[in-house]
């Protein structure tokens, strides 16, 4: 867990629902304005619906269900952040919701600590790290982890692909 | 990516050649007096040994060069191409292949399979005739200093003067002629190099360059030596072959075929989908404007925008002849190894398939030959007492039915003993015993992983690994895997392989307030549902066509919309060739050029996308996925007619 020794990371921050996050700025794409979403029936809620980025689809994750919280709500502020993460071993393009995008800063290794194993109401497997500034807490989530257990399961799907 | 690797390219050649070879021969067993066959064989070992020779390949184009002798007895008609010939042919180009690739050989092989063929064309080993002089092959490579043509020096009749010594093959060496824009036209940029067979010796090449030897570069190599190492008895003379004008020849063949590896296929293909995307948008805009100029350009773009998007797709495409060709030797190596008398028959070799499929079909129908080999045809005696003919006939037919291709493996030999699948599976624990199945539930454990039903193993088939294989191999080219059985009387085993396209015709539909496409090629008819059918459907999903009662499917329910349906719905029919769904959506919105998008990992287990498309306007929209659906559609008519 200890992978950021005593040096600096960029990171983007943003909010989800008045709670601040952040990724390494190294991991994103780009920030756009709020596009036409194609619902997929049948998907996961997490990722109900994909869009159109410079002609490619790509699925767009509500990180606000995987934080038990309302599913977002589009606001003025609200944005995608696009980024490159790995997916089933290949580079795959994500869109994610976010309520509204901050700036790139410096986040010192020094400042950030693991997540509590107490006193959370997440799941603290989806946090990598946290991070203490200005008296508030910036969350930098483990995508890996919450693709995996919520980009899966709940996969209701009414077609079952048995043929 | 810099050019190609001239080896790579020589034996990607090469494999072509020795196929051609192949075939040329498998067809010569069975018409042994066809000239043209005969022909056809001789000019694929004579290109094999000239480019074999040219490339380095010296062990190859020796070994060819024998083989090659042997044959032209054939075709001057001094030797009928027995099957033992044949036979003999066919193990030496085995040789040939294992040569062309770099695999290492055993020592003496090369040489005990020309002695073999030696032993086929006469029987006896051949007189060497010590009068006619040996030959000697030369390896001949020259340039002319660039200012040789304003000097008056003429590289033709030197090349035509090398030809008139013995059979000699041709090509120019470009590697040092300029970009176009630098180059002058008065300048001699290229190099030859010729391999030539001659009676004659090195001093009468030098005699050819005589006039021009002091301003030239010449390098001549004796592969005579090399040819000689290879086989200790010079088998026999050929006579000078009278290869119409090789040089031609070899420009004519690089005219026609390109080779381009398939990487640069895929990303032109992606261009050629974004340009479509991108005409959409073009034509959406063009369409509101009143502008007749813009108007016209943007039909010109659709037009040429279509036919590049059809040129494309054509260009991925091979017929399925390629792969079944190569079963036409399994099949006669089969015949030897299971000692049954095989006749296969092919249909349908013309159809095509996405490249990529083809490759990976080759190990599923291998598979499914064999075991229809092993497994389905009786020995001929037994077969001569349950009626039939004494040979065993495999029949393999591939056909294009909608947006699949559907391969079937026809025998006409016992057919599959539903006692002793039963009695297996029982054994292996897939089934209990006595467990209440359908005839064709019973049939498809015959692909449970771990099933096999010989009883004894054979080096061919039957090791109980394989047609769980095939089965996973066919479900990940989003095929599908049936066998129909009559005991006594042959099983037949069909795929279904989608033709895989990175761009479809599609129908673009709407379903509340989301488009869809469907596959045009999978889409029958359109119909209206009527308010009265709609009410009268209720319970039972069925309208009926033509007096057949088809299944529907309501999208709007299905994909839980939320909205109301538009007053005058529409149904879809859409078929998977034998099986039809008909889906209800609210508008039909037209045709539409779509070009496949993959969904991420995310949706890929959501059974009804195949994937995704770009519209016009830039939205989204997803791909439905027939087969899931017209499934989908048979289990709910099922459930309905089980619930009375």
């Amino acid at each position: 867990m200890s992978t950021i020794q005593a040096q600096t990371i960029q990171a983007l921050t943003f909010d989800l629902q008045g709670e601040t996050f952040a990724l390494e700025a190294g991991l994103v794409r780009e920030v756009l304005d709020l596009l036409p979403e194609t619902a997929v029936p049948g998907a996961p809620p997490f990722v109900a619906a994909v869009i159109n980025f410079r002609g490619r689809v790509i699925p767009l994750v509500d990180l606000h269900l995987a934080f038990d919280m309302e599913p977002s709500a589009p606001g003025i502020d609200s944005r995608i952040v696009v980024i490159e993460h790995p997916l089933d071993g290949e580079a795959a393009l994500i869109g994610l919701r976010a309520d509204k995008v901050h700036e790139v800063t410096d986040i010192a290794a020094n400042d950030t600590e693991d997540a509590p194993r107490v006193g959370l109401r997440w799941r603290t497997d989806f946090i990598r790290r946290l991070v203490r500034r200005d008296g508030d807490v910036i969350v930098l989530p483990d995508l890996d982890q919450i693709f995996t257990a919520r980009g899966r399961t709940a996969s209701v799907t009414p077609l079952s692909p048995n043929r | 990516m810099s050019g190609l690797d001239p080896v790579e390219t020589f034996r990607q050649e090469a494999q072509d050649l020795l196929e051609q070879v192949e075939q040329g021969l498998l067809d010569l067993a069975r018409r042994p007096g066809d000239r043209t066959l005969v022909d056809a064989v001789f000019r694929g070992l004579h290109t094999l040994k000239g480019s074999g020779a040219m490339f380095g390949f010296d062990a190859l184009a020796a070994f060819t060069h024998h083989c090659e002798t042997a044959f032209d007895r054939v075709r001057k008609g001094e030797v009928p191409a027995s099957p033992a010939l044949v036979a003999a042919v066919l193990a030496a180009q085995d040789h040939m292949r294992a040569l062309a690739e770099g695999r290492p050989v055993a020592a003496g092989a090369g040489e005990a399979l020309l002695a073999d063929l030696q032993a086929a064309v006469d029987g006896a080993p051949a007189p060497v005739v010590a009068a006619e002089p040996a030959l000697n092959t030369f390896k001949i490579r020259f340039s002319l200093p660039a200012d040789a043509l304003v000097n008056g020096a003429r590289p033709l009749p030197l090349l035509d003067e090398l030809r008139d010594l013995g059979e000699a093959r041709v090509r120019a060496i470009t590697d040092t002629v300029p970009s176009l824009a630098e180059l002058v036209p008065t300048e001699c940029h290229l190099a030859w190099e010729v391999l030539l067979t001659t009676k004659h010796g090195r001093d009468a090449i030098d005699d050819v360059f005589i006039f021009v030897i002091d301003e030239m570069t010449l390098e001549v190599e004796d592969l005579t030596a090399v040819a000689e190492a290879a086989v200790e008895t010079v088998i026999d003379v050929p006579a000078v072959e009278a290869a119409p004008e090789p040089a031609n020849e070899t420009r004519a063949k690089s005219g026609d075929t390109v080779r381009v590896p398939a990487e640069r296929l895929d990303s032109m293909m992606d261009r050629v989908g974004e340009l479509v995307i991108a005409q959409s948008r073009l034509k959406q805009l063009a369409g509101a404007s009143t502008d007749m100029a813009l108007r016209a350009v943007a039909e010109e773009i659709e037009r040429l925008a279509s036919e590049m998007r059809d040129t494309m797709m054509v260009v991925r495409m091979v017929p399925i002849q390629q792969l079944f060709g190569r079963f036409r030797r399994l099949v006669h190596d089969l015949e030897r190894d299971t000692g049954k008398r095989i006749e296969m028959t092919t249909e349908g070799e013309s159809t095509e398939l996405d490249k990529t499929v083809i490759e990976r079909l080759a190990d599923p129908l291998i598979h499914l030959i064999r075991n229809a080999a092993d497994h389905g045809l009786e020995a001929p005696e037994q077969r001569v007492a349950a009626g039939k003919s004494e040979a065993g006939r495999i029949h393999l037919a591939a056909r294009q039915s909608g947006a699949e291709v559907v391969i079937t493996i026809t025998d006409d030999g016992r057919g599959v003993d539903r006692d002793r699948v039963r009695a297996k599976a029982e054994e292996n624990g897939l089934i209990a015993p006595g467990q209440d199945l359908t005839d064709s539930e019973l049939l498809q454990l015959i692909f449970a992983p771990g099933f096999s039903t010989a009883a004894a193993i054979t080096n061919l088939s039957g090791r109980g690994v394989g047609m769980d294989v095939v089965k996973k191999t066919i479900e990940g080219l989003r095929g599908s895997l049936d066998i129909a059985s009559t005991p006594g009387a042959g099983s037949v085993i069909s795929l279904r392989i989608p033709l895989t396209l990175a761009i479809i015709d599609g129908l673009l539909v709407r379903v509340g307030a989301g488009r869809y496409v469907l596959p045009l090629s999978s889409v029958e008819e359109c119909v209206e549902l009527t308010t009265a059918q709609d009410l009268r459907s209720t319970g039972r999903n069925l309208i009926t066509l033509r007096d057949e009662l088809v299944p529907f499917i309501r999208l709007r329910e299905e994909f839980a919309t939320g909205t109301t349906p538009d007053p005058h719905q529409k149904i879809v029919v859409v078929s998977t060739g034998h099986e039809r769904v008909g889906l209800v959506v609210d508008q039909i919105l037209g045709d539409h050029q779509t070009v496949i998008k993959p969904l991420s990992s995310f949706h890929a287990d959501v059974g009804a996308f195949s994937g995704a498309t770009i519209l016009g306007d830039g939205g989204v929209a997803l791909i439905l996925d027939i087969a899931s659906l017209v499934g989908l559609g048979q289990r709910q008519d099922a459930l309905l007619r089980a619930a009375g």
